[in-house]
């Protein structure tokens, strides 16, 4: 409002007479016309009817999605179970029709190349994730941050094809650095997704100290911001090693399968086609041989323990940061 | 590092106005190390840049000869015999599609609902409710029951998505298609006349690989649909139920129009999840070069004829599943950009708010 303009009077408008007048009536009764009846949950009154009904349907559906993971561990537990034994792990994959075997092999093998799979994604997605958290919003930041993104959704079957078109093809074989590559491309993505979010989690005043008492960079890194953030990219790293224990589909033509050991005469060979969990169980379960489904049962149980023991470690990390 | 004279001139005297200091500036070397350690992190962090160049480069190059070859017939030509040397993906796009959309439409279904019931504290409410009839709602262990059991509920949940998809390829095998069998086949036997229900289900087929892969689209879905229900501001909410508004009418209303677009995004994120998923569908699927509507058919999806081709395809056609591969590539990159940019689209409007 300003100033050189003469204040008249002002009429009040209709919309401030109505306000005027619901203030009066408030001011006397403040729930008049309010039907307190109304606002009951019943079963008679269709709106509060309508909610009770989708809260019910809610619940069941929730119910519902939950029975297959009880379902799935339960014939997992029954039928792999039954089969469960030390020989399991210490024997090699039956030829068709043999009796008993076991799959050591397949355990080892998946071991290995998780292995060889970690160790080149962990420097790699952790640094990675160090300058995604220090670089805040440049270009290249986006950039690698989108591609991050897009890579959690890269079909799995889709790294095991690159695998098989730069790596087998290249050296002339199936082997387990194939199929360790081929993993390192899944568990890429979460490691560097997690480990940002780690590192921009722990306080900028700590950052701050330790820039102040004359640290470089690099120095508040490795001494301030990634002992703090070690809980949180702990986690992403046990999730993504979760995710590439269980994975088949980039192992089936870059690892292929084997019924033997890696080592021969007392040397290890990464050069030469390896047993997973994964593929042993995609083969045996197309089997028509009685022995090799169970073995297929025994080893999905086995693998869903070794996933399901890892994604817990994973979260008694994060639990570890939650208390901090 | 042409100023380095200058910055130890400078630290010299910074050290000389405080003598006996804890702290002191870095020396040349620290600085160097720094130096190298930034150049590094940088050059990681563009690897993944170039990964992803690469990997579509290494696919396309590898694909190029079969294009030469087949044209883009290749992508409507429904034989597959290479023998004749004739290939086509027709039937795998559409299998790949018909069975994404279907596990999309009942993930999302039992998805958004296991997430509306997190994010409401429908369980923690009930047990709260129960606790306090035994007046133990404020005891110090059986008052934490209710967030302890959402929290239980919520990561069993995510376990779903923990069970490797070759164990569900497994289950479905030796559990599902049994137990599905007898309804299907009666299905089809009352309403054979129907597109839906005109085979039966003789074994692997297209709605136990739906099944199967709609479970595993179900956690992606719950776990973004329930961050964006949850961050909806609570004064929406507060708002709706002081104007009167029901439960349902507040979420129907309010919550879920404005967790919209985090909700779509995590949609579309779970399709691409769906339509990149080989080894349930490979195993459950049928690996049938049939273009079908019929829900017991068995059929064939793009990831399962690569899984199940590559590890016998001779030199002449590993080309041709190259470019099935590029194929793949190509939806799942657009399906997957367009949920990124969508969801980060929505957490810039939950920010703005």
């Amino acid at each position: 409002m300003s100033d050189d303009k003469p204040v008249t009077a002002k009429q009040p408008s209709h919309a401030e007479t109505l306000l005027r007048r619901a203030e009066e009536q408030a001011a006397k009764d403040p729930f008049a016309g309010v039907d307190f009846a109304e606002l009951e949950l019943s079963l008679y009154r269709p709106r509060t009817l309508f909610s009770i009904i989708l809260s019910w349907i809610v619940s069941g559906m929730t119910l519902l999605a939950l029975v297959p993971l009880f379902a799935v561990l339960w014939m997992l537990i029954w039928r792999g179970g039954q089969k469960l034994s030390l020989a399991l792990f210490t024997q090699l994959p039956p030829a068709p029709l043999e009796q008993g075997g076991g799959f050591g092999n397949a355990i080892l093998g998946t071991v290995i190349m998780v292995g060889i799979a970690t160790v080149i994604t962990v420097p790699l997605g952790v640094l990675t994730g160090v300058y995604l958290a220090q670089a805040g919003s440049t270009r290249l930041a986006a950039g690698v941050r989108f591609s991050a993104k897009v890579l959690t959704g890269f079909p799995s079957i889709l790294a095991g094809v690159f695998a098989y078109g730069a790596i087998v093809l290249a050296t002339g074989g199936y082997s387990s650095i194939a199929g360790g590559i081929a993993l390192s491309i899944l568990m890429l993505p979460t490691i560097i997704l997690t480990a940002e979010s780690a590192i921009a989690m722990v306080p900028a005043k700590m950052k701050e100290a330790s820039i102040g008492l004359g640290a470089t960079g690099t120095q508040t890194v490795w001494m301030v911001l990634l002992p703090t953030a070690m809980p949180g990219i702990l986690t992403g790293v046990m999730l993504a090693v979760a995710r590439a224990a269980g994975e088949t589909a980039p192992l089936l033509f870059t690892a292929l399968f084997s019924n033997y050991w890696l080592a021969s005469n007392g040397r290890v060979n990464l050069m030469q086609p390896t047993a997973s969990l994964a593929v042993l169980i995609y083969n045996f379960s197309g089997m028509p041989f009685k022995n090799q489904v169970e073995l297929a049962w025994a080893a999905a149980l086995v693998l869903v323990a070794l996933v399901l023991v890892t994604n817990l470690i994973g979260q008694s990390f994060s639990r570890q940061q939650v208390n901090q | 590092m042409a100023s380095v004279p200058e910055k130890i001139r400078v630290r010299e005297e910074v050290a000389a106005w405080h003598p006996g200091q804890i702290w002191k500036p870095p020396s040349d070397v620290q600085r160097w190390i720094d130096l190298i350690f930034r150049r590094l992190c940088v050059a990681f962090a563009a690897i993944t840049i170039v990964l992803i160049v690469f990997l579509v480069l290494e696919i396309g190059v590898k694909a190029v000869p079969a294009f030469r070859d087949h044209g883009l017939a290749f992508l409507y030509g429904t034989t597959w015999d290479p023998n004749t040397h004739r290939y086509g993906i027709l039937p795998e796009i559409w299998g790949t599609l018909y069975t994404s959309l279907l596990a999309l439409f009942f993930g999302s279904a039992f998805g958004i609902a296991a997430a509306i019931f997190l994010s409401e504290g429908y369980l923690g409410e009930t047990v709260f409710k129960i606790l306090k009839v035994f007046n133990l709602h404020f005891h110090p262990f059986w008052g934490h029951l209710p967030e302890r059991l959402e929290a239980l509920l919520k990561n069993l949940i995510e376990l779903l998505a923990a069970v490797p998809s070759v164990v569900y390829g497994l289950w479905g095998l030796f559990v599902v298609i049994p137990l599905i069998r007898p309804g299907c086949n009666w299905l089809h036997a009352q309403f054979g006349r129907f597109p839906l229900f005109s085979t039966d289900l003789s074994g692997p087929g297209i709605l136990p690989a739906v099944f199967v892969l709609s479970i595993m689209i179900l956690p992606t879905i719950t776990a973004i649909s329930r961050d964006a229900l949850v961050s909806v501001p609570p004064k929406l909410r507060m708002a709706a139920y002081g104007l009167g508004a029901t439960r349902w009418e507040t979420i129907l209303g309010v919550l879920l129009p404005t967790a919209s677009r985090g909700i779509f995004g995590g949609v579309v994120l779970a399709f691409g999840r769906a339509l990149g998923e080989t080894m349930a569908l490979a195993m459950l699927v049928g690996n049938a070069n049939r273009l079908t509507v019929s829900l017991f058919s068995p059929a064939n999806t793009l990831a399962a004829l690569l899984a199940n081709s590559f590890p016998e395809a001779g030199a002449k056609e590993i080309p041709v599943l190259m470019y099935a591969a590029l194929v793949l590539l190509a939806i799942t990159f657009v399906v997957n950009i367009f949920g990124a940019i969508v969801l980060e689209r929505a957490a810039g409007k939950a920010e703005a708010r």
